[in-house]
């Protein structure tokens, strides 16, 4: 079938949220982990911060990440016409 | 279905597992109650054994099925919350419950990269793949690249990808149920590996999915009550709160003030300056072993003799003639000795701050660190995203949303048990530091006393500068005691320890289960029916599975009795291969249509021999079997193989697809089909049902 105009909108906007999602990642792992020597000199709730990004701090970021997407995601499928018949 | 049974059905499970949850603790009170009277540890052992495996194969029996949709992914209507259960028990493995905290202890920082990889690579499977393989809804993951790229040599690659990594990954756990049973009720290691056998199977064989998934929901629950209860208590210690997770900042402060203490000790420089000059001795007798055998002997005989002329004490006479007798027969002997000492030297130098992330003597070593961290992070990040058995989870759910809400689910029970990891570890280790370091040999902590004569590998203190006085580099431990003796450390009854145990059983358990399932699954779905025998009818595919799920077990449970070397490589082994082999045709199927058969057969190849041929060429258990050594990349660790495999075999995609054919009109609309969760009017059927 042909995608209408709604269609091709509903995906861009759905890699526009992916791609902000992955480099919100990508900076509390990757970048977060190149500097964690220099992050250690700042002390955060008694922690080291760059000890206490790896070892709690990104695992929280990430769980929000999904949390937001899905919730993002849900918005957007109703928005666009595309959500599936309430399956609970 | 209706909105009215699946929430029906939601309460009716929300209400069971109440009940259940509920039983269980009455279960431990009783037992805690029973070990007051008397009950002895074995018997504690022997309950917590037989109670939760009945209860596993309990379940696997009420939930016993021949439906194919049932067997293959529990009918589809597992609600997100109770998904993100059993994913979180599927994906926690005997590694995760029992080795992860000792890795922290004994790596500190270094050992995050494990903490980050496991739990971040979730934000992959929920922004890649979940919804598009649920929307997709098979039943495998070579379902999937067969529909997407077309023909049977792809899925054939699919097939034996999956296999691989899946195996690799299934004996490291047949180990661990064998570990646990042997240690907690004195069976044998053989008989302690076939007895959780049979509770895999009962579980798997009868019911499929549907039966793993509802007893890995129970699983679930008993590993995180297990592995909380310890740490609360070692908290409420230490911190005086309840949940040191979010207060362990300040015992962490401490740890790194002891550990100044200790560097600069004189008594544990004493005992660090005997550890070098054994190793200097031993070095500079390598050397010459010949003479210094002779040498060594002559000395140890004229000691004897001196002695005796000098009409010495019978005491120290008797000593040195023990040293005589104790000399190395021959020189082999005595040069496997002197290797040993040699390797004393790691124990000479100070202790490692646990907060200090890439420790290395110099700007080179720490660069070289940090990015092995950070290959680790990678591989294991991109490997979650790519490990077949957790990915077979999101064809579960009833719906595209559901399968979002689901990877939140599953990441936040996973994060419970990964977040106290840290703390569980820095707690440890400031309760040796303050409890064990600088008691008297005499007078141990009873929980050292008992650990150190049941398992010199996991406790072992020798007193080297005879001051009867322990000092922290008298100690040797090996990981897997911080979760083990935990309940002891912190004073908690036996129950607890009983707990621990069936506690690290279910995480074993759940994850052999949800392995096992995925290597029959590609053998009788994948390919038998798609590709041998198309015609064969549901009760006969389910039947062959059945079948092919006992064969694959037993396989295992071979391959595991032969005690294969270091499982922690094999785990590692398993995500680089599944990051190289899977990530790049998953991903570009659904985000490039472009992507076609060639790409990803090339692709697929390609990442997984780079992967391999890395490994190969750097690992020591291939290089010494004869394959020529190379030099490490960059310096990774053969560990971090995928670092490689994984973006060669996308650029492969990528290039290969843009000199070959695009993909026909229906695969473009297959697509399409997958990105949309529901779109009017289209005409793609791709679910199974």
């Amino acid at each position: 079938m042909e995608l209408s105009q709604r269609h091709h909108e509903y995906w861009r906007k759905n890699l526009v949220i992916t791609a902000i999602l992955l480099s919100i990642w990508f900076l509390v792992t990757f970048v977060e982990g190149w500097y964690a020597r220099e992050l250690n000199s700042i002390s955060f709730l008694g922690f080291p911060l760059g000890f206490y990004m790896s070892a709690q701090g990104s695992l929280v970021i990430y769980v929000v990440i999904i949390g937001v997407y899905a919730k993002y995601m849900a918005k957007l499928d109703k928005e666009y016409d595309v959500a599936e018949g309430d399956l609970g | 279905m209706s909105t009215f049974s699946h929430s029906t059905f939601n309460s009716q499970l929300k209400k069971y597992y109440t009940f259940y949850t509920g039983g269980f603790l009455a279960f431990l009170v009783a037992l805690a109650i029973a070990e007051q009277m008397g009950m002895s540890r074995q018997w504690i052992g022997y309950c917590f054994l037989f109670a939760t495996i009945g209860l596993y194969a309990g379940i696997g029996i009420m939930s016993r099925t021949s439906d194919v949709s049932e067997y293959y992914v529990a009918g589809r209507r597992v609600p997100a919350f109770f998904n993100g259960m059993a994913t979180g028990a599927d994906w926690m493995s005997a590694a995760s419950f029992i080795g992860l905290a000792g890795t922290l202890f004994l790596s500190g920082f270094d050992g995050l990269a494990f903490v980050m990889g496991w739990t971040g690579g979730y934000c992959l499977v929920a922004l890649f793949l979940a919804p598009y393989l649920r929307k997709f809804g098979q039943f495998t993951i070579p379902d999937f690249l067969g529909a997407r790229y077309g023909g049977n040599i792809i899925r054939t690659i699919g097939i034996i990808a999956a296999i691989t990594c899946s195996f690799v990954y299934v004996v490291a756990q047949i180990y661990g149920v064998g570990l646990i049973t042997s240690r907690f009720t004195g069976l044998e290691f053989g008989i302690g590996v076939f007895v959780g056998l049979g509770g895999i199977l009962v579980c798997s064989m009868l019911g499929g999915m549907k039966a793993v998934t509802w007893t890995q929901v129970a699983q679930y629950i008993i590993l995180i009550i297990a592995y909380m209860t310890p740490v609360v208590w070692l908290g409420l210690k230490h911190t005086g709160i309840p949940v040191p997770q979010f207060a362990y900042g300040v015992t962490l402060q401490k740890v790194g003030e002891l550990e100044k203490k200790i560097n600069s000790d004189p008594k544990e420089l004493e005992v660090r300056k005997i550890f070098k000059d054994r190793a200097d001795a031993a070095n500079a007798a390598l050397k010459d072993p010949a003479k210094a055998y002779a040498d060594g002997k002559v000395t140890a005989e004229k000691r004897v003799t001196d002695l005796k002329t000098a009409n010495a004490s019978a005491d120290q006479i008797a000593a040195a003639e023990k040293a005589m007798a104790a000399y190395p027969k021959d020189e082999a002997a005595a040069k496997g000795q002197w290797n040993k000492e040699k390797g004393l030297a790691a124990r000479a130098g100070p202790v490692r701050a646990h907060a200090d992330p890439y420790p290395g003597k110099d700007e080179a070593a720490r660069y070289t660190a940090k990015l092995n961290f950070l290959g680790i992070v990678f591989c294991m990040m991109f490997g979650t995203a790519a490990l077949p058995h957790i990915l077979m989870r999101y064809y579960t759910t009833p719906s595209v949303q559901q399968a979002r809400v689901s990877v939140f689910w599953s990441l936040f029970f996973i994060f419970l048990l990964y977040f106290t990891a840290p703390c569980l570890a820095v707690l440890a280790k400031y309760d040796m530091f303050t409890n064990l370091v600088g008691s008297q040999f005499a007078t141990l902590p009873a929980w050292a006393a008992a650990w150190a004569k049941v398992d010199p590998s996991l406790l072992n203190i020798t007193d080297f500068n005879k001051d009867g006085i322990v000092q922290w580099a008298e100690v040797v431990i090996g990981g897997d005691l911080i979760v083990l003796a935990t309940p002891e450390i912190a004073g908690l009854p036996y129950v607890v320890s009983g707990l621990v145990a069936a506690g690290g059983l279910a995480a074993a358990l759940s994850t052999a289960d949800g392995l096992l399932l995925t290597i029959a699954n590609a053998l009788s779905h994948d390919l038998y029916y798609k590709m041998i025998d198309p015609s064969a009818s549901t009760t006969k595919r389910v039947t062959i599975s059945k079948v092919l799920l006992i064969v694959v077990a037993i396989v295992a449970a071979y391959v595991t009795s032969l005690k294969p070397g270091d499982i922690l490589f094999l785990v590692g082994a398993a995500f680089s291969l599944a990051a190289s082999a899977f990530f790049p045709p998953l991903v570009l199927g659904v985000f490039w249509k472009r992507a076609n058969k060639w790409g990803a057969i090339t692709g697929m190849i390609a990442g997984l021999s780079v992967c391999v041929y890395y490994m190969m060429r750097t690992y020591p258990f291939f290089t010494n079997m004869g394959v020529p050594k190379m030099d490490l990349w960059f310096g990774l660790n053969p560990i971090s193989a995928g670092v490689f495999g994984l973006p060669i075999g996308l650029l492969t995609i990528v290039v290969v697809s843009l000199l070959t054919k695009a993909p026909d009109k229906e695969t473009q609309e297959l697509v399409e089909h997958v990105r949309y969760p529901h779109l009017r009017g289209d005409n793609v059927v791709s679910e199974a049902a």
